[in-house]
């Protein structure tokens, strides 16, 4: 019997050349299949690196300021301020009225007259004396050199650019010349003069934004999801909520600008450019996202646990809070980062309810008019001034930390609370 | 209790229970400040701005003075939403949900000022700034160009004389000019430098080569307007976006091309681009101040008076506007050009005495 089934079919005969051809061509397949995936990494990572490189090339000047040793003798410059003023309740209003811009304005004339004066020096130069002042008030006594933001064109020749005339005068000044960390940059809002601009008011706007956004889609996007998996009946209607919120989070977000226009600046009357209008906004947006991935999560949580749960006697309520959601966490909160992401990264919303507007001072509560980091970057890649440039690549630079940041989070809190089956 | 309502929302640590509290209150109280509104401009402390991208360069860089030099002084808002939806947002009514200062970079229209009417806004401040070039530049590697007005209209009409635009070299539109292919970096139709174009550069050189164009200007702008603004749409002008960065740097790559922006772009980019004369005039600060450039256009604030009273501040931001206008002053350096003297003794006069605007005078 067996010695039949051999004579029928035989063993392959690996040796034979049609053989080898078949098993070279099948390697060969093989290799080229894992080159092109190589290939496919390669490139997506170098884009990315290109990028990276060049907004950080681009961008890491807008980071440092170019200084000037400014040197001052306020005794002499006729302020009709006085250091006993600067102590009392009313130093700013003193301070207000001292005529401090002049006066610096006439130093610089008169300690560069040939390089350019007063015009070397930023629109900041005399807030930054006056910060001087205010926290040392004898300096209205004595002579001193106090290091002021130079203007956005001899910051721009002396880190290398601008015409070759502008580069000569930062030449010539070298010696005098030093370079800080921008520190209103980081500290500061929105300006017209790119040495003075700051980054800290949108952030501070994104931060606001972000907040009310999490706080109404988070709980809202978990209960409704909880809902719908685990006590909704499966019937047409369930089917059409699912079918609707699964469109929803397709929708342009430009949609939900017009909806955030209509229902809460034109229904609601709530205040035009508001980071609060402009979390309800987003929340609309990523309420749906959040839906999604928070159903895909629980819906990946074995029945047998909640079967388990409910033989040793756990309540419905019991089941889902002490069993379902804690194991369902790490995947909500990734769709929830995912979705967070996409809002800090969102525009087209926010102007549509005011939120691209000049604002010199950061927010202080969520109803004050905020601008964010996107709409931010927006509007300096428009400025005229070649300063903005830097500035520019600067903030997305801010962006990019801030987004990272986010992402950094998703992957620990997934991997801190996931559980293998 | 709009206030109580802005502080709870303003307590950061805002649970979701106050937000969801706070977010239903002040849609309850919708109709309450919308009566607290009506009268006084009550429940606002900063002065709201919108309006046009040319002019908002200059309003941002008052309000920082503004902010500088007043002792708790609120941030004024300022959004560059373009002038014909900036009258939009302005008309829409009085009180503290409608902004107190429109920035035009053309007059109000008379249909504009009625709209305003309509929705009881009342008096209304008109005051001019200064003034705004149209400038035409190309790369410094260019060609040196000379134009005229009625050679832009023969090279980016879309139908110069009733028959579609052939024309593909300047050459084909002038026989002195070089035989390079026209191509011309413009903004969009939406912007409101398109808009002055147009008005300033193609309509002259539209009644210079037709003159029977000059009777429908007043008779039938409709007619008018479809003959002589009507840019080609066939690739000879380039529409480049509204950033006016973009279309530098095109230049900068193409120095065939030729862009048309705002002069401040011109002067900030010197190192670039440098104007090409229309009319034997180059742009520059003298020819656009003493109009013989021919792109040269005023810009404007609207103000509302019923908001002078109202507003904290708007009477102090727009006198700190009016110290910083003149020849030497700061808007001037951002690429402002100053208004002749005693178009700026009456914009001050405007301001300081509230003399309302008279709606006879526009069109």
């Amino acid at each position: 019997m067996s010695a039949a089934v051999s004579a029928e079919r035989r063993p392959t005969d690996w040796r034979t050349a049609s053989m080898q051809r078949r098993v070279r061509q099948r390697y060969a397949a093989e290799r080229r299949f894992r080159l092109l995936g190589l290939a496919a990494v390669a490139a997506s990572a170098a884009f990315l690196l290109f990028l990276l490189a060049s907004m950080l090339a681009r961008g890491a000047g807008g980071f440092v300021e170019t200084r000037i040793g400014l040197p001052l003798d306020l005794a002499r410059a006729g302020l009709n301020v006085t250091p006993e003023q600067l102590r009392g309740p009313r130093s700013d209003l003193a301070l207000a009225g001292a005529g401090l811009e002049r006066a610096v304005d006439s130093a610089a004339e008169s300690a560069f007259p040939r390089a350019g004066g007063a015009a070397l020096l930023s629109d900041a130069a005399w807030l930054r004396v006056r910060e001087a002042v205010k926290r040392d008030p004898s300096l209205l006594r004595r002579r001193a050199t106090i290091d002021v933001p130079v203007a956005s064109r001899l910051d721009i020749a002396f880190k290398g650019g601008g015409t070759p005339a502008e580069r000569s005068v930062a030449h010539a000044l070298g010696p005098l010349l030093s370079r800080g960390l921008n520190r209103d940059f980081l500290g500061g809002a929105d300006s017209t003069d790119p040495t003075r601009a700051g980054i800290w008011g949108a952030l501070k706007g994104s931060l606001l934004t972000m907040v009310v956004t999490l706080l109404l889609a988070f709980p809202i996007g978990v209960l409704s999801a909880l809902y719908l998996e685990e006590y909704a009946p499966r019937n047409r209607w369930t089917d059409l909520i699912e079918v609707s919120i699964n469109n929803l989070a397709a929708v342009p977000s430009i949609i939900f600008g017009l909806l955030g226009l209509a229902v809460f600046l034109g229904t609601f009357h709530m205040p035009r450019s508001a980071a609060l209008v402009g979390g309800l906004t987003l929340a609309l947006m990523t309420t749906p996202v959040i839906v999604i991935a928070a159903r895909n999560a629980i819906g990946a949580v074995p029945p047998s646990i909640r079967d388990a749960a409910r033989a040793l006697g756990a309540s419905p309520v019991q089941v889902v809070f002490h069993h379902v959601l804690p194991l369902a966490l790490p995947g909500i909160l990734t769709g929830t980062i995912i979705g967070m992401a996409r809002a800090l990264g969102e525009t087209a919303p926010l102007l549509m309810i005011g939120m691209r507007a000049f604002i010199a001072a950061p927010p202080e509560r969520l109803t004050d008019p905020a601008t964010v980091l996107p709409v931010q970057i927006f509007l300096w890649s428009d400025d005229v001034q070649a300063g903005f440039v830097e500035k520019t690549s600067a903030a997305i630079i801010v962006l990019l930390v801030f987004l990272l940041a986010m992402n950094g989070l998703a992957i620990y809190l997934r991997n801190r609370f996931e559980t293998r089956w | 209790m709009l206030r109580l309502v802005q502080a709870l929302a303003a307590r950061m640590p805002a649970t979701l229970p106050h937000l969801v509290l706070a977010a239903t209150a002040l849609g309850a109280l919708g109709g309450c400040v919308d009566q607290a509104a009506g009268g006084a401009a009550g429940s606002r402390d900063q002065i709201r701005v919108v309006g046009s991208s040319t002019v908002y360069p200059f309003t941002t860089l008052v309000a920082e003075q503004f902010l500088a030099n007043t002792v708790g002084a609120k941030p004024p808002v300022i959004e560059s939403t373009g002038t014909g939806a900036g009258m939009k947002l302005f008309c829409a009514g009085i009180g503290a949900a409608h902004p107190d200062i429109e920035d035009a970079s053309r007059r109000m229209h008379r249909s504009e000022y009625e709209s305003c009417a309509r929705h009881d806004v009342g008096l209304v401040l008109e005051v001019q700034v200064g003034i705004d070039g149209i400038a035409l530049a190309e790369s410094l590697h260019g060609s040196g160009m000379a134009l005229t007005t009625t050679d832009l209209y023969r090279a980016l009409a879309a139908a110069p004389g009733g028959r579609r635009n052939s024309a593909r070299l300047w050459r084909d539109v002038d026989p002195a000019l070089p035989a390079i292919p026209i191509q011309v970096y413009g903004p969009p139709a939406t912007s409101g430098t398109r808009d002055s174009f147009v008005e300033l550069i193609m309509a002259p050189g539209c009644e210079a080569v037709e003159p029977d164009t000059r009777a429908l200007r007043e008779r039938a702008p409709e007619q008018f307007a479809a003959r002589c603004h009507r840019l080609r749409d066939d690739g000879a002008y380039i529409d480049a976006g509204e950033n006016d960065n973009l279309i530098v740097q095109k230049l900068r790559a193409n120095p065939d091309a030729i862009g048309i922006f705002g002069y401040a772009y011109l002067e900030e980019n010197a190192g670039a681009v440098r104007g090409v004369t229309l009319g034997g005039v180059a742009p520059s600060y003298a020819t656009i101040a003493d109009g013989s450039y021919p792109g040269a256009r005023p810009l404007y604030l609207y103000v509302k008076k019923a908001h002078l009273r109202a507003i904290p501040g708007l009477r102090a931001f727009l006198r700190q506007y009016a110290t910083l206008w003149g020849r030497q002053g700061p808007l001037v350096r951002r690429g402002l050009i100053a208004s002749p003297e005693p178009v700026q003794r009456r914009a001050a006069a405007v301001i300081a005495q509230e003399i309302a605007l008279d709606p006879a005078v526009l069109r």
